[in-house]
């Protein structure tokens, strides 16, 4: 039996009820029990201070890769589970791209079941959407989502056959989950170490079109209108598909997107030097689409922030840069680079950043939490959103160390993060 | 006037200076390879190793030559494939070579960044022998030095690079170290084959090969390597040499004659034609010879020899 907590005297944001006032928080047997002025303290209460601070719902992080089963030297459910509660997550949603691919329900139940026997962050697996990632064969949703999937996904790879693509989202729509799509026209993109443009020429590395991620979005769309199912689009990040995302909102369609922090931080320029902790897929674009990314998640043509958390190992990006595998860690950076860049940046108010990395993430792919309402799951975050630190990857509770921000001065971090009622990171 | 620090990944980042005091360096080498006895000891004592993770002739020897006439001691180290797919990493190999206490490494790699990778991991001395589709410098150096034998100065010239410029690392090189030369460049080819936002380096795009022909002073002519073809850039060979290919029909119509480069090797009836490149106005070949003197003077400026050009190629071999 866990004891209860009561959060005193913080900023209390709930984007679910529209809250905003200075407040206390309750949690008592694992869910919340409270939210209001001078709450009594149960007995054997944890008192948290949270003055100054702001007191949300646990963010949601709907794409990262655990790395389990399969590269557990590079991340495992339970260290990535930590990375994510020290970064204010409270849940993450694992992309089936391990080894053995979460195909079936026995890797979905296991990973499952590692997410429990670590006790930290909860973990929501994404089943692939076809067998093996091969792109043929439609993996077995029902089972899968019997086992604790909340979405499909073939993340890694795009979804090529536009058949297969349709199919998916009209199963899918059996099961009432979401189809996210990594949108990559293959044989534009093939051998691409970088986005196309000026810095891909004069590094001469082979660039990835901005067109291979917008013909697939545009394909996505249209296939979402034909089918009635849920897409969701991975890690937008050229102004074409911000654009394409909007007017597809316009009409009505059941479009939903994301965005990652890389893609609203740094631009293609981050790749001078060969500096491979810059190299991701899709790749870091030009300064307008960064603006494009950035006012797509103002207006809410971009629904949600998500990491698409990468672990790599050192040695992996300690070479050439075409040799390098793509991808950063985000899940210890994403609070801090969401509030540097675009609260500070005038983008979005507190309220709208944990509309986007909480509240909407879990209406999105239908998850418990996002709330603070009584009765919700005890899913809370504490966070400073002026406390200014350095990002010291040597400090990461994820096992890997790659990303491009190391040394960056940041503004905002977590200070405590409760799951189920249960503290299950503090600050030291 | 500073030298030209630790290691030549690119022109790009060099100054005005920089290249120029390399090119003046050259032109005293040019002279030793002209000798009876084909050797100063500007670098006897130094240990350089010639690290080929690429095939090439023409590169390799102009550099081993280079290396001996100044009197270093030289390895050859033909590394076939990625760092990858041999098992060990690039950074492995350059550590176990430096382990031997070497002084300079000359580095051809198929991956476009793998000198300023290797230059920024090891002390010695990197010189880029060519990286991927990024840059080529001694030939670029050495482009510019033939350049200026024909026409006595760099400012105001007009080279049209013509060809693959997508893929070519001699063409990014060339871009480079003209243009901060004052020469005008254009670049031609089938579009498919010209890299995006290429006019931002400074520029002028010339679609046609007739353009090319009646806007420059001087043609550099690149290979067209074979497989384009089957990785759906070009139609055909034939196709190519019928609209791209650098024929004397054409050059009968250039307002003047025009100077012809091309790196090597050529294909002939490909890219160029067979008499234009054994034609008058060919200096296919001095640009070889050329490139023994422009590697001995980076060489020899890396090793850190003074800028006093005359001194460096004084002194026979005792």
């Amino acid at each position: 039996m866990t004891r209860p907590v009561v959060i005193r005297g913080g900023r209390v944001i709930d984007p679910s009820t529209g809250g905003d006032a200075v407040a206390d928080v309750m949690i008592d047997d694992g869910r919340i029990g409270a939210v209001g002025r001078n709450i009594g303290s149960p007995d054997g209460a944890v008192e948290i201070d949270a003055r100054g601070k702001v007191v949300a719902p646990g963010f949601i992080d709907l794409h990262t890769h655990l790395r389990e089963p399969g590269q557990e030297d590079l991340e495992t459910v339970a260290t990535g589970a930590s990375a994510a509660v020290a970064g204010g997550f409270t849940a993450v949603c694992a992309m089936p791209n391990t080894d053995p691919v979460a195909d079936n329900q026995g890797v979905v139940g296991f990973i499952v079941r590692q997410a429990q026997r670590a006790g930290k962050a909860r973990v929501y697996p994404i089943g692939a959407i076809s067998v093996g990632q091969k792109g043929q064969q439609l993996a077995e949703f029902g089972e899968m989502v019997g086992a604790g999937a909340v979405a499909v996904s073939d993340d890694g790879k795009p979804v090529m056959s536009s058949h297969l693509m349709r199919t998916a989202l009209e199963y899918a729509r059996v099961f009432g989950i979401p189809v996210a799509d990594h949108c990559e026209e293959m044989t534009l993109a093939q051998g691409g170490a970088m986005h196309e443009g000026l810095v891909a020429t004069r590094l001469g590395l082979k660039g990835i079109p901005a067109a291979a991620e917008e013909i697939m979005v545009a394909r996505d769309i249209i296939l979402a209108e034909l089918t009635g199912g849920h897409v969701h689009l991975c890690h937008m990040s050229t102004r074409g598909s911000v654009e394409l995302i909007r007017r597809a909102k316009e009409k009505g369609l059941r479009v939903t997107a994301e965005a990652c922090p890389h893609h609203f931080t740094l631009t293609h320029e981050a790749c001078e030097g060969y500096d491979t902790n810059a190299k991701m897929n899709p790749p870091l674009r030009e300064a307008a689409d960064r603006e494009a990314v950035r006012q797509g998640l103002r207006d809410g043509t971009i629904d949600v922030i998500a990491t698409d958390h990468a672990p790599h190992h050192y040695d992996a990006k300690e070479r050439e840069f075409d040799d390098a595998p793509n991808g950063i860690i985000g899940l210890e950076t994403a609070l801090g680079l969401a509030v540097s860049e675009l609260v500070e940046g005038g983008l979005l108010t507190l309220p709208e950043l944990v509309l986007r990395m909480s509240t909407l993430p879990a209406r999105l792919f239908h998850l418990p939490g996002g709330t603070l309402a009584t009765g919700a799951p005890g899913d809370v975050v504490v966070f400073d959103p002026a406390a200014e630190w350095e990002v010291r990857p040597e400090r990461f509770a994820s096992k890997s160390r790659n990303t491009p921000f190391a040394g960056r001065r940041l503004r905002g971090r977590a200070e405590v993060t409760i799951v189920g009622g249960e503290v299950v990171y503090q600050r030291t | 006037m500073t030298g030209l620090g630790k290691d030549l990944v690119g022109l790009e980042p060099l100054s005005a200076d920089q290249l120029r005091l390399i090119l003046d360096t050259a032109e005293p080498f040019k002279e030793v390879s002209e000798r009876q006895i084909k050797k100063v000891p500007a670098l006897r004592g130094k240990t350089i190793v010639n690290l080929f993770f690429e095939a090439s002739t023409r590169t390799r020897i102009s550099f081993e030559f280079a290396e001996k006439r100044l009197s270093a001691d030289t390895v050859n180290v033909a590394a076939s494939g990625s760092s990858v797919s041999k098992g060990e990493t690039l950074v492995d190999t350059a550590k176990n070579l430096e382990a031997m206490r070497i002084d300079m490494v000359v580095i051809r790699h198929g991956s476009s960044g793998a000198a300023s990778f290797l230059g920024q991991r090891i002390a010695s001395n990197v010189i880029n022998a060519g990286d991927g589709k990024h840059e080529h410098p001694t030939q670029g150096l050495l482009d510019m030095l033939t350049l200026r034998d024909r026409f006595k100065r760099l400012q105001g010239i007009k080279v049209a690079i013509c060809g693959d410029v997508l893929h070519s690392r001699v063409a990014r090189s060339n871009i480079w170290g003209l243009t901060k030369l004052g020469a005008e460049v254009g670049v031609c080819g089938p579009p498919p084959l010209l890299p995006r936002n290429i006019e931002e380096l400074g520029v002028t795009i010339l679609p046609r090969i007739e353009d090319a022909i009646a806007w420059a002073d001087a043609l550099n002519i690149l290979r067209l390597q074979l497989e384009r073809m089957t990785a759906g850039f070009i139609p055909s060979l034939r196709e190519y040499n019928r609209v791209f290919g650098v024929t004397t029909e054409r050059l009968k119509k250039a307002p003047k004659d025009l100077l012809i480069l091309h790196p090597g090797p050529m294909n002939r009836g490909v890219e160029i034609d067979s008499d234009v490149a054994d034609g008058e106005h060919s200096v296919i070949l001095p640009q070889v010879t050329n490139g023994v003197a422009v590697r001995m003077a980076v060489l020899y400026l890396l090793a850190g020899g003074r800028p006093g050009p005359q001194q460096a190629a004084g002194g026979d071999e005792a």
